[in-house]
């Protein structure tokens, strides 16, 4: 069944065509891949979904309810959490505290929300650090969080925005270990992300964003071969032999 | 966050000694002090919800106090009404003006609230100055009635006035602390360090900055009913001056926005300075009380931005961490 569907989706600020006209649907259950350079418009896509920006053109469906334009409170209520590229820690909470943000969503009793927040906090392997404040802690730690975070809102499709730049390798291990165990909850999951070896290892499918557009879309193995995403991520002189 | 014990034993100890003092001290400036003292920690306390935990920060509380003034004080002068439904009505209004402030304002980013709260309370002092019912710039005073709690007049004894200045306070500080551990608590704070973040957890934002000026406004007004009834003589240029939205900000501010016993610690400090550098330094050398007041500012902006509160927390990390 689809869970996501973008129809025709744009996004122009002023002369400068964010997004142009991408339509992609997404299953449920799956991980989606989106990958592409710098400036292609993946985080610009996320936002359309979101709520934080409202597309030129075309329309966001979920669960073919039409949520665009919607605002992002509202959409995360509908069942869709997003996670930000750079990290939007509240910073004078404890980590316990920032997972209660997003349990709160769904419950308004203190007390109850600690108790989810602190189930939600051994599921991510965050247990022990709960009384920290967040403000000091590493950046591995602060994405970790912001997923924490987002499961607590109990959402059906997570946007996940680079949530493992800046980590070291073996922090990208963990970090993709526990998008699977997300997965496996059954939480539909799009992954933005600069790392191939990453997306490959995560996604049976990957979208590739090139300037606004959506320029190729299939299973990893035949997309990395795609002379367009070479082309797009290399330039025009070097080609799949070359 | 303290625990619902030591604040309940922080509160009642407090709440004694503040109860106790005017009964052993009698001294008649000492109990106005004191009144005065609880009048802007209440205060204080009010702007601290939206200012301190929902970081909104507002230059033009006095809209809402002086509202609060001119709801008592107006029908009590002109008809003789009970000045107990004048304050509930003046909270009722200043929470209905803060929603229609709120509702265009707050959907802005940025600081254009804060910017735009200076506006308001620029026109409506302008309002009240031009208002003959409520006698425009010269205000209003309170007529001569019987002593008593009915007219919440008292000519002979401080004490009433003190007692009430201390249950308003006592009430602002109890929303707060309720307010502080519940959702509409964590929400604020959220909102004040990451609204983007906020939103994607799905808080809707504008609505509960709304949440905050209205309670905010409500306690502000029912601070101005009493201060009028307690000098008895309002007006705009008192009232709805910009000297009292700043003061309440910088008390807060001096004691550690969004924190419990900010506010308090603020007042407890600054009112007793104004009043003593006036006497001091004489009515002559006005305005040295607020350059005082103007270097401890500009002090915890460079040294401690969480005012006196965030010092006693970073004493507390040191020793700690010893």
């Amino acid at each position: 069944m689809t869970i996501l569907e973008a129809k025709d989706v744009s996004m122009y600020f002023g002369e400068l065509v964010a997004l142009d006209g991408i339509h992609l649907s997404v299953e449920e259950g799956e991980i989606l891949g989106l990958i592409g350079p710098n400036g292609a418009g993946k985080t610009t896509f996320f936002n359309c979904i979101s709520g934080f920006l409202n597309a030129s053109r075309g329309e966001v469906l979920f669960k073919g309810q039409n949520i665009t334009g919607m605002a992002p409170h509202r959409v995360c209520h509908l069942g869709i959490c997003r996670t930000f590229q750079i990290v939007q820690s509240f910073s004078e909470m404890t980590v316990l505290e920032n997972v209660m943000m997003g349990t709160f969503c769904r419950h308004a009793k203190t007390k109850k929300t600690m108790d989810l927040a602190q189930e939600i906090l051994e599921f991510t392997g965050l247990a022990e650090k709960r009384n920290i404040k967040v403000g000091s802690m590493t950046l591995a730690d602060q994405k970790r969080i912001e997923l924490s975070r987002a499961i607590a809102t109990e959402p059906e499709l997570m946007l996940l925005d680079e949530v493992m730049a800046g980590l070291n390798p073996t922090e990208t291990e963990e970090a993709i270990a526990l998008i699977q165990k997300i997965h496996e909850k059954g939480i539909t999951i799009i992954v933005v992300e600069h790392v191939m070896e990453v997306i490959m290892k995560i996604s049976k499918r990957i979208a590739v964003f090139d300037s606004g557009e959506l320029i190729v879309e299939g299973p990893p193995k035949e997309v990395v071969l795609d002379e367009r995403v070479i082309k797009a991520y290399l330039g025009e002189e070097y080609d799949a032999q070359g | 966050m303290q625990t619902d014990r030591n604040f309940m034993i922080t509160l009642g100890c407090l709440i004694a000694a503040f109860a106790v003092a005017p009964l052993i001290i009698s001294d008649i400036h000492f109990q106005h002090l004191m009144i005065m003292l609880l009048l802007y920690a209440a205060l204080s306390q009010a702007w601290n919800l939206i200012g301190g935990y929902a970081g909104q920060v507002s230059f033009g509380h006095a809209v809402f106090f002086g509202i609060g003034a001119y709801a008592a004080m107006a029908p009590l002068n002109q008809w003789g009404l009970t000045p107990w439904i004048g304050m509930a009505i003046g909270g009722l209004i200043a929470t209905i003006v803060a929603m229609i402030i709120g509702i265009p304002v707050f959907r802005l980013k940025g600081h254009y609230f804060a910017i735009s709260t200076f506006a308001v309370a620029e026109v409506v002092r302008e309002l009240f100055s031009n208002w003959d019912w409520v006698d425009g710039p010269i205000g209003l005073d309170a007529p001569v009635l019987d002593p008593g709690w009915a007219n919440f007049m008292f000519y002979k004894t401080k004490l009433p006035y003190h007692y009430t200045a201390l249950i308003i306070f006592f009430l602002v500080t109890i929303v707060t602390f309720r307010m502080e551990r519940s959702r509409m608590g964590y929400y604020f704070r959220a909102i004040k360090q990451r609204p983007e973040a906020a939103q994607a957890m799905g808080v809707n934002i504008s609505l509960y900055k709304q949440y905050a000026l209205m309670i905010s406004a409500f306690f502000t007004a029912i601070c101005g009913s009493f201060y009028g009834l307690y000098v008895l003589h309002i007006e705009p240029a008192t009232v709805l001056s910009l000297e009292i939205s700043i003061k309440i900000v910088l008390i807060t501010a001096l004691g550690g926005a969004g924190s419990l016993w900010g506010p308090l610690l603020g007042a407890m400090i600054l009112i007793p300075l104004q009043e003593y550098s006036r006497v001091w330094l004489g009515g002559t050398g006005m305005g040295i009380d607020l350059i005082v007041l103007g270097a401890l500012i500009v002090l915890i902006c460079i040294f401690e931005p969480r005012g006196i509160v965030g010092l006693y927390k970073r004493f507390l990390y040191q020793k700690r961490n010893e």
